[in-house]
């Protein structure tokens, strides 16, 4: 029986003279959720892309449900879901046509596909909007598309990158209901990001904190409140990482973005 | 095979939603079917090389498949952008398997541009010589569509943004089209001007659209059939292999 869903060991990317991830390694056991905190550049979306086979390592090793991503990159993909951090949608489809195509992609049978197509733009209230195209949702029901199409299928690993950005209270909700109940009831591992302690707490079973691409603290909420004498999760972080504000340069997916924002208007 | 087919399904779609898009893009070979059709008419007639609209309707046929073939690869680019690739990218399904999807998805669309421009070239005026062989001039279509959709994935997947757009616009998609023999005869060109259109895959796209529609073929039939089946493998690899490279 496998234990270890996630293991990283020395995993370090580097750009140029830049170092984005460095030397970090940590395991995540099955059905643990894990979340992966850090200030803005820290490298965890850099973490997330190595974790699921969209970057190739500088060097160390990954290993997913026991497989290495960089050797057999389609049976790994099969073993996670991911949301990711920016949007991924495809907005001249519709909603539901959106789900559908993901449903295609991670070979979800036909018949499973249309049942929890209905089920998850039900729970996320996204039902009544299914036949509407993506590009007139507002950001809050993209970003809830989003992560409705992430558990259309089952994955062993789910990837939540700060999955409730730019979301309302309600939704948040919703969401880690849900990924506590998949976590609960089907024994799905979770690897998360956020930039919100209070999340982190409530729904994490252990956390490591990384800051210039350096894992700088790893434990329990507990534990990391302990090792840092502080009361509060965000207390924790900003004894552990300071209280500098990072920078975070913009790539040019955001400036063209911006780009296409002038012209539509 | 599902994958293939939800990704063929959703170029069309986007093709067909897009209405503005698809209109907009008639007007460019409509510009130089009538334009230089109507315009050139009677110096071609004076040269004797017969009817000039008759001559250049292939020829426009096989630029708007070149355009649209080439912009569906490029296309690629915009879904790196707004993040749709990282969706297909991250899916259980191998690279080259989304490859394919796309680049058929792509090659559909512009095999129905091509037609729309052969029907609007009716209307102007051209007139196949043997309604019979017209089927053949479909599979000319479709190997061209394939082709430059290989080649437009490759160069979607190099670039990162729009800025290389118009680079890729003036030095490579404007000489294909313009050293295909589109607009002009190949027979007895400069030595240069020869061999560059024989190092053009359009060349044989175009010349086969002619040997299909009028009757008139420079390099025979079974020279365009194997250029063009030649040059569809090669891109369609290459496209595969630099789209296996993406990394985000």
């Amino acid at each position: 029986m496998l234990n270890t869903m996630i293991r990283v060991q020395n995993l370090t990317k580097t750009y140029g003279d830049f170092t984005a991830v460095n030397d970090i390694s940590f395991a995540v056991e099955k059905g643990e959720i894990f979340a992966f905190l850090g200030p803005n550049g820290a490298g965890k979306t850099t973490t997330i892309k190595m974790l699921t086979t969209l970057l190739t390592p500088t060097s160390g090793k990954v290993e997913l449900a026991g497989i290495d991503p960089m050797v057999e990159q389609t049976k790994a993909r099969q073993s996670f879901g991911i949301v990711f951090q920016d949007p991924s949608l495809d907005a001249e489809l519709t909603a539901y046509e959106n789900m559908e195509l993901h449903g295609v992609l991670y070979h979800v049978p036909r018949k499973v596909r249309l049942e929890r197509i209905e089920k998850l733009l039900q729970l996320f209230e996204l039902w009544d909007k299914r036949d509407n195209y993506v590009k007139e949702f507002s950001g809050g029901m993209r970003r809830r598309l989003e992560i409705a199409r992430g558990f259309l299928h089952t994955p062993k690993i789910l990837f939540l990158d700060e999955p409730t950005l730019g979301l309302d209270p309600q939704s948040r909700n919703q969401l880690w209901s849900h990924v506590k109940q998949q976590n609960e009831t089907e024994g799905v591992t979770v690897f998360l990001t956020t930039h919100y302690m209070d999340e982190a707490e409530r729904v994490a079973h252990r956390i490591a904190i990384i800051d210039h691409g350096k894992i700088v603290a790893q434990g329990t909420p507990t534990e990391l409140k302990t090792q840092t004498q502080t009361e509060s999760l965000e207390d924790a972080f900003l004894a552990l990482t300071g209280s500098t504000i990072r920078d975070e340069k913009a790539g040019s997916a955001d400036q063209m973005r911006q780009f296409a924002k002038m012209w539509r208007k | 095979m599902g994958a293939i087919y939800i990704l063929w399904l959703r170029e069309l779609k986007r093709y067909v939603r897009s209405r503005a898009q698809i209109i907009a893009s008639l007007a460019q070979p409509m510009l130089y079917l009538l334009v230089l059709g109507f315009g050139l008419g009677p110096v071609f007639q004076q040269s004797g090389n017969g009817s000039y609209l008759q001559f250049v309707a292939p020829g426009v046929v096989g630029m708007s498949i070149l355009f649209t073939a080439i912009f569906s690869g490029i296309g690629l680019l915009f879904d790196r952008q707004f993040g749709f690739l990282k969706e297909t990218l991250v899916a259980p399904v191998p690279r080259i398997i989304v490859m394919i999807g796309r680049t058929l998805g792509g090659a559909t669309v512009a095999m129905i541009q091509g037609t729309l421009i052969f029907v609007v070239c009716v209307i102007a005026g051209f007139r196949p010589v043997n309604w019979a062989t017209v089927p053949l001039a479909f599979v000319f279509m479709a190997l061209t569509a394939i082709v430059f959709c290989g080649l437009g994935t490759a160069i979607g997947s190099l670039l990162q943004d729009m800025q290389g757009f118009q680079l890729i616009m003036n030095f490579i998609v404007m000489p294909i089209f313009f050293l295909s023999g589109a607009l002009f005869p190949l027979t007895n060109l400069p030595k240069i001007l020869d061999i560059a259109t024989k190092l053009d895959p359009l060349s044989y796209g175009v010349d086969g659209l002619r040997g299909a529609l009028i009757g008139i073929t420079h390099y025979g039939l079974v020279t365009n059939i194997s250029a063009l089946g030649f040059a569809a493998v090669l891109f369609v690899a290459i496209g595969g292999y630099f789209f296996s490279k993406i990394q985000i």
